[in-house]
Protein backbone atom coordinates (compact mmCIF):
# COMPACT_ATOMS: atom_id res chain seq x y z
CA UNK A 1 0.00 0.00 0.00
CA UNK A 2 1.46 3.55 -1.16
CA UNK A 3 1.32 6.20 0.59
CA UNK A 4 0.78 8.51 -2.26
CA UNK A 5 -0.22 6.92 -5.84
CA UNK A 6 -0.59 8.92 -8.78
CA UNK A 7 -1.52 7.79 -12.60
CA UNK A 8 -2.02 10.06 -15.32
CA UNK A 9 -2.12 13.09 -13.20
CA UNK A 10 -3.07 16.45 -14.44
CA UNK A 11 -3.65 20.04 -13.76
CA UNK A 12 -3.70 23.12 -16.60
CA UNK A 13 -4.17 26.52 -15.49
CA UNK A 14 -6.11 27.76 -18.78
CA UNK A 15 -3.53 26.88 -21.62
CA UNK A 16 -0.80 26.27 -19.43
CA UNK A 17 -0.04 22.60 -18.70
CA UNK A 18 1.38 22.48 -15.14
CA UNK A 19 1.32 18.61 -14.82
CA UNK A 20 1.30 16.40 -17.75
CA UNK A 21 0.22 13.54 -16.97
CA UNK A 22 2.35 12.05 -13.99
CA UNK A 23 2.66 8.70 -12.86
CA UNK A 24 4.03 8.46 -8.88
CA UNK A 25 3.97 6.14 -6.26
CA UNK A 26 5.71 6.93 -2.97
CA UNK A 27 5.66 4.15 -0.55
CA UNK A 28 5.77 4.30 3.74
CA UNK A 29 9.33 5.17 5.49
CA UNK A 30 10.59 7.08 1.98
CA UNK A 31 12.28 10.39 1.86
CA UNK A 32 11.62 11.81 -1.47
CA UNK A 33 12.82 15.04 -3.02
CA UNK A 34 11.26 16.49 -5.95
CA UNK A 35 13.72 18.54 -7.84
CA UNK A 36 13.06 20.94 -10.84
CA UNK A 37 13.73 24.44 -11.97
CA UNK A 38 11.29 27.63 -11.87
CA UNK A 39 7.81 26.24 -12.93
CA UNK A 40 8.45 22.77 -14.15
CA UNK A 41 5.07 21.48 -11.35
CA UNK A 42 6.62 20.98 -8.80
CA UNK A 43 4.53 23.26 -6.40
CA UNK A 44 1.69 22.23 -8.53
CA UNK A 45 2.47 18.53 -7.73
CA UNK A 46 2.51 19.31 -4.14
CA UNK A 47 -0.98 21.36 -3.94
CA UNK A 48 -2.53 17.98 -5.58
CA UNK A 49 -1.01 15.94 -3.29
CA UNK A 50 -2.55 17.83 -0.36
CA UNK A 51 -6.40 18.80 -1.58
CA UNK A 52 -5.41 22.56 -2.68
CA UNK A 53 -6.30 22.32 -6.13
CA UNK A 54 -8.36 19.72 -8.02
CA UNK A 55 -6.76 17.91 -10.82
CA UNK A 56 -7.58 15.36 -13.76
CA UNK A 57 -6.59 11.63 -13.39
CA UNK A 58 -6.19 9.55 -10.43
CA UNK A 59 -4.37 10.15 -7.10
CA UNK A 60 -4.95 8.79 -3.94
CA UNK A 61 -2.93 9.87 -0.66
CA UNK A 62 -3.27 7.12 2.14
CA UNK A 63 -6.17 5.89 0.72
CA UNK A 64 -8.03 9.27 0.15
CA UNK A 65 -8.83 11.52 -2.26
CA UNK A 66 -7.41 14.77 -1.00
CA UNK A 67 -9.70 16.82 -3.43
CA UNK A 68 -12.77 15.80 -1.59
CA UNK A 69 -11.07 14.25 1.72
CA UNK A 70 -8.66 17.48 3.15
CA UNK A 71 -10.05 17.39 6.45
CA UNK A 72 -9.47 14.30 6.77
CA UNK A 73 -6.07 13.51 5.96
CA UNK A 74 -5.00 16.40 7.11
CA UNK A 75 -5.19 14.69 10.21
CA UNK A 76 -2.44 12.34 8.84
CA UNK A 77 -0.66 14.94 6.61
CA UNK A 78 1.32 17.82 7.56
CA UNK A 79 2.47 20.31 5.42
CA UNK A 80 4.86 23.51 5.14
CA UNK A 81 4.69 25.67 2.31
CA UNK A 82 7.31 27.62 0.67
CA UNK A 83 7.04 30.84 2.81
CA UNK A 84 6.48 31.31 5.78
CA UNK A 85 2.65 30.81 6.32
CA UNK A 86 1.81 31.18 10.39
CA UNK A 87 -0.62 34.04 10.96
CA UNK A 88 1.54 37.06 11.97
CA UNK A 89 -0.87 38.21 14.28
CA UNK A 90 -0.99 35.27 16.30
CA UNK A 91 1.20 34.79 19.69
CA UNK A 92 2.89 31.50 19.91
CA UNK A 93 0.81 30.18 23.19
CA UNK A 94 -2.51 30.70 20.88
CA UNK A 95 -0.58 28.74 18.29
CA UNK A 96 -0.11 25.96 20.47
CA UNK A 97 -3.60 26.06 21.94
CA UNK A 98 -5.78 26.30 18.54
CA UNK A 99 -3.49 23.55 16.89
CA UNK A 100 -4.47 21.77 20.26
CA UNK A 101 -7.23 22.12 19.66
CA UNK A 102 -8.23 21.16 16.60
CA UNK A 103 -5.65 18.72 15.87
CA UNK A 104 -6.92 14.81 17.32
CA UNK A 105 -2.78 13.75 16.73
CA UNK A 106 -0.95 17.01 17.99
CA UNK A 107 1.19 16.39 21.54
CA UNK A 108 1.61 19.72 23.13
CA UNK A 109 4.34 18.70 25.71
CA UNK A 110 6.85 17.52 22.43
CA UNK A 111 5.89 21.00 21.04
CA UNK A 112 6.89 22.67 24.03
CA UNK A 113 9.76 20.82 24.51
CA UNK A 114 10.99 21.76 21.49
CA UNK A 115 10.56 25.36 21.63
CA UNK A 116 12.14 25.39 24.60
CA UNK A 117 15.27 24.36 22.76
CA UNK A 118 15.19 27.35 21.00
CA UNK A 119 14.67 31.33 21.75
CA UNK A 120 11.32 31.49 20.94
CA UNK A 121 9.21 32.29 23.86
CA UNK A 122 5.25 31.35 23.80
CA UNK A 123 3.91 35.33 24.49
CA UNK A 124 5.77 36.11 21.41
CA UNK A 125 4.10 36.99 18.20
CA UNK A 126 5.06 35.23 15.13
CA UNK A 127 5.55 39.11 13.60
CA UNK A 128 7.74 39.49 16.28
CA UNK A 129 10.40 36.86 15.57
CA UNK A 130 12.90 36.00 12.87
CA UNK A 131 12.59 33.48 9.40
CA UNK A 132 14.15 31.22 10.75
CA UNK A 133 12.65 31.14 13.88
CA UNK A 134 9.43 31.09 12.32
CA UNK A 135 10.58 28.00 10.81
CA UNK A 136 11.74 26.57 13.93
CA UNK A 137 7.92 27.08 15.50
CA UNK A 138 6.26 25.56 12.68
CA UNK A 139 9.02 22.62 12.67
CA UNK A 140 7.91 22.31 16.13
CA UNK A 141 4.26 22.49 15.42
CA UNK A 142 4.69 19.82 13.05
CA UNK A 143 7.06 17.35 14.34
CA UNK A 144 4.43 17.53 17.42
CA UNK A 145 2.02 15.75 15.23
CA UNK A 146 1.64 12.03 14.57
CA UNK A 147 1.01 12.23 11.07
CA UNK A 148 1.68 9.44 8.42
CA UNK A 149 3.08 12.28 5.23
CA UNK A 150 4.66 15.61 5.55
CA UNK A 151 5.23 17.81 2.93
CA UNK A 152 7.65 20.11 2.30
CA UNK A 153 7.71 23.29 0.03
CA UNK A 154 10.97 24.81 -0.32
CA UNK A 155 11.14 25.21 3.90
CA UNK A 156 14.36 26.33 4.11
CA UNK A 157 14.04 29.34 1.44
CA UNK A 158 15.92 32.72 2.66
CA UNK A 159 17.28 30.44 6.21
CA UNK A 160 20.64 30.95 6.61
CA UNK A 161 23.29 28.07 6.79
CA UNK A 162 22.85 27.20 10.47
CA UNK A 163 19.13 27.45 10.48
CA UNK A 164 19.11 25.23 7.14
CA UNK A 165 21.49 22.44 8.62
CA UNK A 166 19.35 22.54 11.86
CA UNK A 167 16.29 22.08 10.08
CA UNK A 168 17.11 18.27 8.77
CA UNK A 169 18.94 17.53 11.60
CA UNK A 170 16.05 18.06 13.76
CA UNK A 171 14.14 16.57 11.14
CA UNK A 172 16.16 13.37 10.61
CA UNK A 173 16.87 12.16 14.20
CA UNK A 174 13.96 14.10 16.34
CA UNK A 175 10.95 12.96 13.76
CA UNK A 176 11.82 10.83 10.66
CA UNK A 177 11.31 6.86 11.51
CA UNK A 178 10.36 3.98 8.88
CA UNK A 179 6.99 4.69 9.96
CA UNK A 180 6.65 8.32 8.49
CA UNK A 181 7.23 9.30 5.11
CA UNK A 182 8.61 13.23 3.91
CA UNK A 183 7.94 14.34 0.28
CA UNK A 184 10.33 17.43 -0.14
CA UNK A 185 10.91 19.95 -2.81
CA UNK A 186 14.24 22.47 -2.60
CA UNK A 187 16.31 24.60 -4.78
CA UNK A 188 19.60 23.70 -2.36
CA UNK A 189 20.26 20.38 -3.66
CA UNK A 190 23.38 19.42 -2.25
CA UNK A 191 22.02 19.79 1.18
CA UNK A 192 19.65 17.20 1.14
CA UNK A 193 21.17 14.75 -1.05
CA UNK A 194 22.49 12.81 1.86
CA UNK A 195 19.07 12.77 3.38
CA UNK A 196 16.93 11.23 0.47
CA UNK A 197 15.67 8.11 0.08
CA UNK A 198 14.95 8.68 -3.29
CA UNK A 199 15.21 11.49 -5.79
CA UNK A 200 12.80 12.81 -8.71
CA UNK A 201 13.43 15.71 -11.90
CA UNK A 202 10.15 17.51 -12.86
CA UNK A 203 10.38 19.52 -15.81
CA UNK A 204 7.56 21.05 -17.86
CA UNK A 205 4.87 19.22 -15.92
CA UNK A 206 6.82 15.94 -16.69
CA UNK A 207 9.23 13.51 -14.48
CA UNK A 208 12.13 13.44 -16.17
CA UNK A 209 13.71 11.21 -14.11
CA UNK A 210 13.08 9.01 -10.86
CA UNK A 211 15.19 6.84 -9.02
CA UNK A 212 16.17 5.98 -5.29
CA UNK A 213 19.44 6.92 -3.82
CA UNK A 214 20.83 3.52 -4.17
CA UNK A 215 20.25 3.40 -7.82
CA UNK A 216 21.06 7.18 -8.22
CA UNK A 217 24.83 5.85 -6.56
CA UNK A 218 25.12 2.42 -8.76
CA UNK A 219 23.84 4.15 -11.81
CA UNK A 220 25.58 7.87 -12.24
CA UNK A 221 29.72 8.16 -12.02
CA UNK A 222 31.71 11.14 -12.28
CA UNK A 223 35.16 10.83 -13.54
CA UNK A 224 38.17 13.10 -13.67
CA UNK A 225 39.64 12.49 -16.69
CA UNK A 226 43.55 12.74 -17.60
CA UNK A 227 43.80 14.79 -20.72
CA UNK A 228 45.42 11.93 -22.27
CA UNK A 229 42.24 10.01 -21.71
CA UNK A 230 39.79 12.25 -22.93
CA UNK A 231 39.46 10.97 -25.98
CA UNK A 232 38.49 7.31 -24.99
CA UNK A 233 36.09 8.81 -22.03
CA UNK A 234 34.20 10.85 -24.77
CA UNK A 235 34.16 7.27 -26.94
CA UNK A 236 31.54 5.96 -23.69
CA UNK A 237 29.01 8.81 -24.18
CA UNK A 238 29.06 11.30 -21.38
CA UNK A 239 25.87 12.67 -20.52
CA UNK A 240 27.56 15.43 -19.69
CA UNK A 241 31.34 17.27 -19.45
CA UNK A 242 32.57 20.17 -18.22
CA UNK A 243 36.01 21.78 -17.20
CA UNK A 244 37.93 22.73 -14.34
CA UNK A 245 41.11 23.78 -13.67
CA UNK A 246 42.44 22.64 -16.45
CA UNK A 247 40.48 18.60 -15.61
CA UNK A 248 37.91 17.62 -17.96
CA UNK A 249 34.71 16.46 -15.35
CA UNK A 250 32.71 13.85 -17.86
CA UNK A 251 29.29 12.24 -16.10
CA UNK A 252 28.25 8.95 -16.87
CA UNK A 253 25.00 6.95 -16.97
CA UNK A 254 25.35 3.26 -17.09
CA UNK A 255 28.35 2.60 -17.60
CA UNK A 256 30.92 0.10 -16.41
CA UNK A 257 32.83 1.36 -13.57
CA UNK A 258 36.20 -1.09 -13.89
CA UNK A 259 36.04 0.71 -17.41
CA UNK A 260 36.06 4.16 -15.74
CA UNK A 261 38.49 3.29 -12.79
CA UNK A 262 40.81 3.51 -16.00
CA UNK A 263 40.27 6.82 -16.83
CA UNK A 264 40.67 8.66 -13.86
CA UNK A 265 39.24 8.93 -10.02
CA UNK A 266 35.56 8.39 -9.94
CA UNK A 267 32.71 9.22 -7.68
CA UNK A 268 28.93 9.71 -7.27
CA UNK A 269 27.79 12.77 -8.62
CA UNK A 270 25.91 15.52 -6.90
CA UNK A 271 22.46 15.90 -7.47
CA UNK A 272 23.17 19.43 -8.63
CA UNK A 273 25.07 18.55 -11.35
CA UNK A 274 23.17 15.28 -12.92
CA UNK A 275 20.31 17.63 -12.19
CA UNK A 276 22.41 19.99 -14.55
CA UNK A 277 23.12 17.27 -16.77
CA UNK A 278 19.70 16.01 -17.60
CA UNK A 279 18.20 19.24 -18.05
CA UNK A 280 20.67 20.62 -20.59
CA UNK A 281 20.17 17.48 -22.44
CA UNK A 282 16.30 18.22 -22.48
CA UNK A 283 16.77 21.49 -23.75
CA UNK A 284 19.34 20.22 -26.18
CA UNK A 285 16.99 17.80 -27.49
CA UNK A 286 13.95 20.44 -27.46
CA UNK A 287 16.19 22.92 -29.16
CA UNK A 288 17.25 19.55 -31.96
CA UNK A 289 13.60 19.18 -32.43
CA UNK A 290 12.68 22.71 -33.33
CA UNK B 1 -13.71 -1.22 -4.75
CA UNK B 2 -15.52 0.14 -1.31
CA UNK B 3 -14.06 -3.33 0.57
CA UNK B 4 -10.92 -2.33 -0.73
CA UNK B 5 -10.77 1.45 0.40
CA UNK B 6 -11.90 0.50 3.72
CA UNK B 7 -9.33 -2.13 4.34
CA UNK B 8 -6.70 0.28 2.85
CA UNK B 9 -7.99 2.63 5.79
CA UNK B 10 -7.58 -0.09 8.02
CA UNK B 11 -4.24 -0.56 6.97
CA UNK B 12 -2.82 3.18 7.88
CA UNK B 13 -5.21 3.42 11.31
CA UNK B 14 -4.98 0.37 12.74
CA UNK B 15 -1.74 0.59 15.26
CA UNK B 16 -3.20 4.33 16.00
CA UNK B 17 -6.01 5.32 17.72
CA UNK B 18 -8.26 6.22 14.97
CA UNK B 19 -9.53 10.27 17.26
CA UNK B 20 -11.55 12.59 15.36
CA UNK B 21 -12.43 16.09 17.17
CA UNK B 22 -16.03 16.54 17.42
CA UNK B 23 -17.86 19.47 15.19
CA UNK B 24 -18.60 21.13 18.17
CA UNK B 25 -15.08 21.98 19.05
CA UNK B 26 -14.02 22.77 15.66
CA UNK B 27 -16.36 25.17 15.06
CA UNK B 28 -15.42 26.70 19.21
CA UNK B 29 -11.78 27.06 17.97
CA UNK B 30 -12.28 28.53 14.76
CA UNK B 31 -14.48 31.38 16.83
CA UNK B 32 -11.66 31.79 19.14
CA UNK B 33 -9.70 32.28 16.35
CA UNK B 34 -11.61 34.86 14.85
CA UNK B 35 -12.03 36.73 18.18
CA UNK B 36 -8.35 36.91 18.72
CA UNK B 37 -7.32 38.00 15.31
CA UNK B 38 -9.83 40.49 15.35
CA UNK B 39 -9.61 42.08 18.25
CA UNK B 40 -11.52 44.73 16.82
CA UNK B 41 -14.89 43.23 17.70
CA UNK B 42 -14.66 43.84 20.86
CA UNK B 43 -12.52 47.45 21.43
CA UNK B 44 -14.22 49.20 19.26
CA UNK B 45 -17.54 49.00 20.99
CA UNK B 46 -15.29 49.36 24.26
CA UNK B 47 -13.26 52.28 22.85
CA UNK B 48 -17.10 53.89 22.00
CA UNK B 49 -18.85 52.91 25.12
CA UNK B 50 -15.41 55.12 26.89
CA UNK B 51 -15.65 57.81 24.61
CA UNK B 52 -19.55 57.94 24.80
CA UNK B 53 -19.01 57.75 29.06
CA UNK B 54 -16.99 60.40 29.13
CA UNK B 55 -19.11 63.21 27.70
CA UNK B 56 -21.95 61.33 30.05
CA UNK B 57 -20.34 62.13 32.68
CA UNK B 58 -19.58 65.84 32.09
CA UNK B 59 -23.07 66.12 31.43
CA UNK B 60 -24.17 64.99 35.01
CA UNK B 61 -23.31 68.51 35.85
CA UNK B 62 -26.63 69.81 34.85
CA UNK B 63 -28.81 66.28 36.32
CA UNK B 64 -29.83 67.46 39.59
CA UNK B 65 -31.59 70.61 37.83
CA UNK B 66 -33.25 68.66 35.64
CA UNK B 67 -34.74 65.78 38.06
CA UNK B 68 -35.77 69.30 39.82
CA UNK B 69 -37.48 70.31 36.97
CA UNK B 70 -39.22 67.19 35.93
CA UNK B 71 -42.00 66.86 38.43
CA UNK B 72 -43.93 69.48 36.50
CA UNK B 73 -44.05 67.02 33.45
CA UNK B 74 -46.36 64.27 33.22
CA UNK B 75 -45.00 60.37 33.46
CA UNK B 76 -44.37 60.04 29.36
CA UNK B 77 -42.77 63.06 29.37
CA UNK B 78 -40.31 62.78 32.35
CA UNK B 79 -39.66 59.27 30.77
CA UNK B 80 -38.42 60.87 28.08
CA UNK B 81 -36.44 63.39 29.46
CA UNK B 82 -34.67 61.12 31.31
CA UNK B 83 -34.45 58.32 28.56
CA UNK B 84 -32.82 60.53 25.76
CA UNK B 85 -28.70 59.76 26.69
CA UNK B 86 -29.70 56.06 27.32
CA UNK B 87 -31.41 56.14 24.00
CA UNK B 88 -28.15 57.38 22.32
CA UNK B 89 -26.04 55.11 24.33
CA UNK B 90 -28.41 51.95 22.60
CA UNK B 91 -28.08 53.45 19.45
CA UNK B 92 -24.22 54.16 19.21
CA UNK B 93 -24.00 50.87 19.63
CA UNK B 94 -26.28 49.78 17.12
CA UNK B 95 -24.57 51.86 14.65
CA UNK B 96 -21.09 49.98 16.21
CA UNK B 97 -22.57 46.97 15.30
CA UNK B 98 -23.12 47.71 11.82
CA UNK B 99 -19.78 49.17 11.70
CA UNK B 100 -17.50 46.51 12.89
CA UNK B 101 -19.95 43.60 11.28
CA UNK B 102 -19.25 45.06 8.03
CA UNK B 103 -15.55 46.08 8.16
CA UNK B 104 -15.33 42.51 9.57
CA UNK B 105 -16.59 40.79 7.25
CA UNK B 106 -15.18 42.35 4.46
CA UNK B 107 -11.85 41.55 5.58
CA UNK B 108 -12.78 38.15 7.42
CA UNK B 109 -12.06 35.46 4.35
CA UNK B 110 -9.95 38.04 2.64
CA UNK B 111 -7.02 38.84 5.35
CA UNK B 112 -5.63 35.42 5.37
CA UNK B 113 -5.24 35.08 1.61
CA UNK B 114 -3.20 38.44 1.72
CA UNK B 115 -0.78 37.33 4.28
CA UNK B 116 -0.93 33.33 3.00
CA UNK B 117 -1.72 31.96 6.09
CA UNK B 118 -4.60 30.09 4.89
CA UNK B 119 -2.11 27.69 3.43
CA UNK B 120 -1.22 26.83 7.57
CA UNK B 121 -5.11 26.93 8.13
CA UNK B 122 -5.50 24.42 5.01
CA UNK B 123 -2.89 22.20 6.79
CA UNK B 124 -5.29 21.50 9.44
CA UNK B 125 -8.04 18.97 10.03
CA UNK B 126 -10.68 22.08 9.36
CA UNK B 127 -13.06 22.32 6.45
CA UNK B 128 -13.66 25.50 4.79
CA UNK B 129 -17.40 24.75 5.74
CA UNK B 130 -16.51 24.75 9.34
CA UNK B 131 -14.18 28.37 8.82
CA UNK B 132 -16.84 30.28 6.71
CA UNK B 133 -19.92 29.28 9.02
CA UNK B 134 -17.48 30.36 12.53
CA UNK B 135 -16.65 33.65 10.25
CA UNK B 136 -20.69 34.35 9.67
CA UNK B 137 -21.84 33.48 13.04
CA UNK B 138 -19.01 35.54 14.33
CA UNK B 139 -20.93 38.42 12.22
CA UNK B 140 -24.12 37.52 12.78
CA UNK B 141 -24.03 36.32 16.78
CA UNK B 142 -21.24 37.00 18.68
CA UNK B 143 -20.53 40.80 17.73
CA UNK B 144 -24.68 41.30 18.44
CA UNK B 145 -23.73 39.49 21.79
CA UNK B 146 -20.85 41.64 23.05
CA UNK B 147 -22.43 44.75 21.26
CA UNK B 148 -25.71 44.19 23.34
CA UNK B 149 -23.82 43.19 26.49
CA UNK B 150 -21.65 46.46 25.95
CA UNK B 151 -24.61 48.16 25.73
CA UNK B 152 -25.81 47.17 28.58
CA UNK B 153 -22.80 47.55 30.85
CA UNK B 154 -23.32 50.83 29.66
CA UNK B 155 -26.37 51.77 30.45
CA UNK B 156 -25.79 50.36 34.16
CA UNK B 157 -22.45 52.67 34.68
CA UNK B 158 -25.30 55.26 33.74
CA UNK B 159 -27.89 54.77 36.24
CA UNK B 160 -25.18 54.02 38.75
CA UNK B 161 -23.32 57.19 38.02
CA UNK B 162 -26.67 59.48 38.31
CA UNK B 163 -27.81 57.79 41.02
CA UNK B 164 -24.33 58.58 42.77
CA UNK B 165 -24.86 62.07 41.48
CA UNK B 166 -28.39 62.68 42.23
CA UNK B 167 -27.89 61.29 46.08
CA UNK B 168 -24.87 63.63 46.56
CA UNK B 169 -27.18 66.70 45.88
CA UNK B 170 -29.86 65.58 48.39
CA UNK B 171 -32.25 64.23 45.96
CA UNK B 172 -33.66 60.70 45.37
CA UNK B 173 -32.39 58.41 42.57
CA UNK B 174 -36.14 56.16 43.11
CA UNK B 175 -37.41 57.75 39.61
CA UNK B 176 -34.35 57.00 37.86
CA UNK B 177 -34.71 53.45 38.64
CA UNK B 178 -38.56 53.05 38.22
CA UNK B 179 -38.43 55.39 34.65
CA UNK B 180 -35.79 53.37 33.25
CA UNK B 181 -35.96 49.22 34.15
CA UNK B 182 -32.73 48.71 33.73
CA UNK B 183 -33.15 44.43 32.97
CA UNK B 184 -35.86 45.51 30.23
CA UNK B 185 -33.77 48.01 28.37
CA UNK B 186 -31.04 45.17 28.30
CA UNK B 187 -33.13 42.34 26.66
CA UNK B 188 -34.98 44.96 24.62
CA UNK B 189 -31.40 46.36 23.20
CA UNK B 190 -30.17 42.43 23.31
CA UNK B 191 -33.33 41.71 21.31
CA UNK B 192 -33.48 44.61 18.95
CA UNK B 193 -29.68 43.86 18.06
CA UNK B 194 -30.44 40.39 17.54
CA UNK B 195 -33.43 40.62 14.95
CA UNK B 196 -32.68 44.02 13.51
CA UNK B 197 -28.64 44.38 13.37
CA UNK B 198 -28.03 40.33 12.40
CA UNK B 199 -30.67 38.14 11.72
CA UNK B 200 -32.43 41.25 9.56
CA UNK B 201 -29.31 42.21 7.61
CA UNK B 202 -27.64 38.77 7.24
CA UNK B 203 -27.64 38.63 3.95
CA UNK B 204 -25.72 41.27 3.70
CA UNK B 205 -23.02 39.85 5.62
CA UNK B 206 -23.29 36.96 3.71
CA UNK B 207 -22.62 38.77 0.37
CA UNK B 208 -19.50 40.85 2.40
CA UNK B 209 -18.14 37.44 3.42
CA UNK B 210 -18.40 36.17 -0.72
CA UNK B 211 -16.87 38.90 -1.58
CA UNK B 212 -13.88 38.80 0.45
CA UNK B 213 -13.10 35.65 -0.31
CA UNK B 214 -13.29 36.04 -4.30
CA UNK B 215 -11.77 39.56 -4.77
CA UNK B 216 -8.30 39.71 -4.87
CA UNK B 217 -7.89 43.59 -3.53
CA UNK B 218 -10.54 46.11 -2.64
CA UNK B 219 -13.32 44.36 -1.41
CA UNK B 220 -15.67 47.27 -0.59
CA UNK B 221 -15.52 48.63 -4.05
CA UNK B 222 -16.26 45.01 -5.19
CA UNK B 223 -18.79 44.71 -2.25
CA UNK B 224 -20.45 47.87 -3.50
CA UNK B 225 -20.26 48.18 -7.13
CA UNK B 226 -23.07 45.58 -7.79
CA UNK B 227 -25.40 46.88 -5.16
CA UNK B 228 -24.88 50.47 -6.95
CA UNK B 229 -25.06 49.46 -10.47
CA UNK B 230 -28.25 47.32 -9.99
CA UNK B 231 -29.57 50.41 -7.90
CA UNK B 232 -28.93 52.40 -10.68
CA UNK B 233 -30.05 50.13 -13.63
CA UNK B 234 -33.27 50.36 -11.83
CA UNK B 235 -33.83 54.25 -11.81
CA UNK B 236 -32.45 54.28 -15.17
CA UNK B 237 -35.02 51.50 -16.24
CA UNK B 238 -38.42 51.84 -14.40
CA UNK B 239 -37.61 55.22 -12.61
CA UNK B 240 -37.97 53.06 -9.03
CA UNK B 241 -35.17 52.50 -6.07
CA UNK B 242 -37.06 48.89 -4.80
CA UNK B 243 -33.59 47.60 -4.39
CA UNK B 244 -31.66 50.71 -2.89
CA UNK B 245 -34.20 50.89 -0.42
CA UNK B 246 -34.41 47.57 0.28
CA UNK B 247 -30.25 47.21 0.71
CA UNK B 248 -30.24 50.50 2.87
CA UNK B 249 -33.20 49.05 5.06
CA UNK B 250 -31.48 46.05 6.26
CA UNK B 251 -28.14 47.75 6.26
CA UNK B 252 -29.94 50.18 9.33
CA UNK B 253 -32.07 47.17 10.47
CA UNK B 254 -35.64 48.85 9.37
CA UNK B 255 -36.77 45.29 10.71
CA UNK B 256 -40.47 44.24 10.84
CA UNK B 257 -42.22 44.24 14.04
CA UNK B 258 -39.39 46.39 15.69
CA UNK B 259 -40.50 50.09 15.86
CA UNK B 260 -43.75 51.09 16.64
CA UNK B 261 -43.26 54.33 15.11
CA UNK B 262 -40.47 55.64 12.45
CA UNK B 263 -39.29 58.45 15.63
CA UNK B 264 -38.86 55.96 17.91
CA UNK B 265 -36.48 53.67 16.74
CA UNK B 266 -34.10 53.35 19.94
CA UNK B 267 -35.56 50.45 21.51
CA UNK B 268 -35.06 51.13 25.20
CA UNK B 269 -38.35 52.42 25.99
CA UNK B 270 -40.37 49.78 28.05
CA UNK B 271 -43.43 50.92 25.98
CA UNK B 272 -42.14 49.87 22.87
CA UNK B 273 -44.19 47.30 21.55
CA UNK B 274 -42.38 44.60 20.14
CA UNK B 275 -43.69 42.01 17.94
CA UNK B 276 -41.40 38.61 17.57
CA UNK B 277 -44.30 37.06 16.44
CA UNK B 278 -44.52 40.08 13.01
CA UNK B 279 -40.81 39.57 12.65
CA UNK B 280 -40.81 35.81 12.55
CA UNK B 281 -43.47 35.07 10.17
CA UNK B 282 -42.14 38.19 8.12
CA UNK B 283 -41.35 36.37 4.55
CA UNK B 284 -38.61 39.15 4.46
CA UNK B 285 -36.75 37.45 6.99
CA UNK B 286 -36.86 34.08 5.63
CA UNK B 287 -36.07 35.11 1.87
CA UNK B 288 -33.30 37.01 3.45
CA UNK B 289 -31.45 33.72 5.73
CA UNK B 290 -32.60 31.17 2.27
CA UNK B 291 -29.96 34.28 0.48
CA UNK B 292 -27.43 34.26 3.47
CA UNK B 293 -26.95 30.79 3.04
CA UNK B 294 -26.55 30.52 -0.75
CA UNK B 295 -23.98 33.22 -0.45
CA UNK B 296 -22.24 31.40 2.29
CA UNK B 297 -21.90 27.86 0.15
CA UNK B 298 -20.56 30.37 -2.59
CA UNK B 299 -18.33 31.03 -0.24
CA UNK B 300 -17.14 27.99 1.31
CA UNK B 301 -16.88 26.85 -2.54
CA UNK B 302 -14.66 30.09 -3.24
CA UNK B 303 -12.57 29.39 -0.11
CA UNK B 304 -11.98 25.50 -1.54
CA UNK B 305 -10.82 26.98 -4.75
CA UNK B 306 -9.07 29.99 -3.60
CA UNK B 307 -5.34 29.61 -3.00
CA UNK B 308 -3.44 32.95 -1.24
CA UNK B 309 -3.73 35.99 -3.31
Amino acid sequence: MSVIEARALRKTFGATVALDGIDLRVERGRILGLVGPNGAGKTTALNTILGLIPYQGELKVLGRNPWTEREQLMRDVCFIADVAVLPRWMQVSQMLDYVAGVHPRFDRAKAEAFLVTTAIKSTNKVRELSKGMVTQLHLALVMAIDARLLVLDEPTLGLDILYRKQFYDSLLSDYFDCSRTILLTTHQVEEIQHVLTDLMFINGGRIVLACSMEEFESRYAEVTVKPEHVAAARALKPIRERAVLGCSILLFDNTDRRQLAELGDVRTPSIADLFVAVMGNQAAQAQGAA
Amino acid sequence: MNTQSSTMHESFDAPRIASAISATRLFYWSVRRELWENRLLYLAPLAFAGVFLFGFLISLIHLPARMRGLSALDPAQQRDAIAMPYDIAAGLMMVTTILVGVFYCLEALHSERRDRSILFWKSLPVSDLTTVVAKASVAIFILPLLTSAIGSAMHFIMLLVSSAVLLGSGLSAATLWTRLAWLQMSLLLLYHILTAHALWPAPMYGWLLLVSGWARRATFLWAALPIVAIAGAEKMAFHTSHFAAMVGGRLIGVAPGNASTPDDIFPTNPMTHITPATFLSSPGLWIGLAVTAAFLIAAVRQRRYQGPV
